[in-house]
């Protein structure tokens, strides 16, 4: 071989290796210069107070976020009850019986329920729920958000139970097993932790929705509204403060996308911990 | 190897079984009969339907989607293929040729699976079934310290001894071996074979092999197949000195498989 032309490809080598190591630096330097940027204008202004007492009446400085951390738990949670067993029993649909055009006709759906703008799903659950009972809800907030998470859910369900070996269900049958109880009692737990982190991640994902929220939740400045009511959430309320024209609610829009990411990140990690030892 | 007398009844009789995947036939017409409390040897080459032939006996075969099965399989007299196929595979239990204990559950759990999944709360009765199972598939003494600890953490030999305590737990009249020792080596496979040749003195086992030393060891009738057709069947002592067909010698003899 030319020495010429072997100098020239390794420097072209060089150049290539040296931009997918740029381009690798770009995806994750992204994450740290957000936690980064967050904390520097966020921790400031984040205290006791600020996270135990509900915002002060307008044009007052100071109060806190305290009714946007519970307004999220609780929408969230909802979501979460009525998102993971539809997604969970889906997947389990799918995977174990799944088959022909019924099948791939949801799997489908599903995937493209995943690429649609949250803010159409916000716009649906109002349709569905807010307009007919003419009042934003804490209820109507978890909708949007549960109908985020099922395609999510279900998918990851139905991954994680296809790596199940089908030696173990075999053997399940061959025992005189009925099927729904080697499905529930062997199958699923087999799959269960990768289900469970699943739906943990889903959580976290919706945890961090706004656009959903801003038709539905609605936001709410007092505390304990109920089901029924407007309620405040976090992304929200960063939302309706950092486009307040108030300097005192953009610092508390920091501190509160400061408590949301390190909610999501605390999540995040633990799941991804957890599936870890034992995956299947 | 003792002489096994003609006169036992018939555990499982096989009648014209066609079997297959959509449209790819495996089996052409299979006929068969098993003596209770005898090991039946199937032998072939690979491909021949051995496995597929087994797999109808408890209709594990029809679990694979597209599988066709249809002829005349009696089990204990009754008609297998109109039996519901979880009350037939209690009567019909299988051992498969990986050891595959389920990984969520521990030693103890694992045998008693069979039980506990089907509704079976009483912790007395499961104890028992538990130590009975593992003692008759051998593996009480090296397991009796460690019941809780994971069915998975045992080495592969005694997973396969575990899955047979497994299968033994629900009390099976019939046991199916479906290739047991392909994974294990020489002397997990001689524990296993001794094994068999206790329990036959209680249930009816029928065991694919690819080993015809195997099959010389442990059975007293053997079957040899040959694509999809079963080419002779007969006592094994026989079958490996005077086969009857040309094609079972040349099998035997390493002419070909």
């Amino acid at each position: 071989m030319n020495e010429a032309v072997y100098a020239r490809r390794k420097k072209v080598n060089a150049l290539a290796f040296a931009l997918t190591a740029v381009c690798a630096a770009v995806a994750s330097g992204t994450l740290l210069a957000i936690l980064g940027y967050i904390a520097w204008k966020g921790a400031s202004s984040i205290s006791w107070a600020f996270l135990t007492n509900i915002p002060k009446p307008l044009g007052e400085h100071g109060g806190g976020i305290a009714n946007s951390i519970v307004g999220s738990a609780k929408v969230v949670g909802l979501a979460g009850l009525m998102g993971i067993p539809v997604g969970i029993l889906g997947g389990v649909y799918l995977a174990e019986y799944g088959r022909g055009k019924y099948a791939f006709a949801v799997r489908y759906a599903a995937d493209v329920m995943n690429g649609v703008p949250s803010i159409v799903v916000g716009l649906f659950a109002y349709a569905l729920i807010v307009h007919p009972m003419k009042k934003f809800s804490a209820l109507s907030g978890s909708v949007a958000l549960a109908f985020i998470m099922v395609p999510i859910v279900l998918r990851n369900t139905e991954e994680f139970l296809r790596l199940v070996p089908g030696t173990i269900r075999e053997a399940a049958l061959a025992l005189g097993v009925p099927r729904w109880k080697v499905t529930m009692f062997v199958i699923l737990p087999t799959a269960g932790r990768g289900i469970l982190t699943g739906a943990l991640l889903a959580l976290a994902r919706v945890a961090g929705e706004t656009a959903p929220l801003i038709f539905t939740a609605f936001g709410n400045r007092f505390s304990d509204n109920g089901w029924l009511n407007p309620i405040a959430t976090l992304p929200h309320t960063i939302y309706t403060y950092a486009i307040s024209p108030y300097e005192d609610w953009h610092n508390q829009a920091w501190a509160a996308a400061l408590i949301l990411m390190a909610f999501v990140l605390a999540v995040n990690v633990t799941a991804r911990l957890w599936l870890k030892p034992k995956s299947i | 190897m003792e002489d096994a007398p003609k006169e036992r009844p018939i555990a499982i009789s096989v009648r014209g079984l066609r079997a297959g995947y959509g449209a790819a036939a495996v089996l052409n017409g299979v006929n068969l009969e098993v003596r209770e409390n005898t090991v039946t040897a199937i032998i072939g080459p690979s491909g021949c339907g051995k496995s597929t032939l087994i797999r109808c006996l408890n209709r594990m075969h029809e679990a694979i989607p597209g599988a066709t099965c249809d002829g005349e399989i009696l089990v204990g007299g009754r008609d297998a293929l109109r039996l519901d196929p979880v009350v037939l595979r209690r009567e019909v239990g299988m051992v498969f040729q990986r050891p595959n204990p389920f990984p969520t559950m521990s030693i103890a759990q694992n045998v008693a699976a069979g039980l506990t999944l089907n509704g079976v709360s009483d912790r007395a009765l499961i104890a028992e079934t538990v130590e009975k199972s593992l003692r008759r598939a051998a593996l009480w003494d090296e397991v009796k310290d460690k019941l809780d600890a994971p069915g998975v953490g045992l080495s592969g030999g005694q997973q396969q001894r575990l899955c047979i305590a497994r299968a033994l737990a629900v009390e099976p009249r019939i046991l199916l071996l479906d290739e047991p020792c392909s994974a294990l080596d020489p002397i997990a496979t001689a524990r296993i074979e001794e094994l068999l040749l206790q329990i036959k003195e209680q249930l009816t086992i029928v065991i694919v092999t690819h080993n015809m030393q195997q099959a010389a060891r442990v059975a007293e009738y053997t079957v040899f197949m040959l694509m999809g057709e079963m080419v002779e069947y007969g006592l094994t002592r026989k079958m490996f000195t005077q086969p009857a067909d040309k094609r079972t010698e040349d099998y035997i003899t390493g002419r070909f498989g």
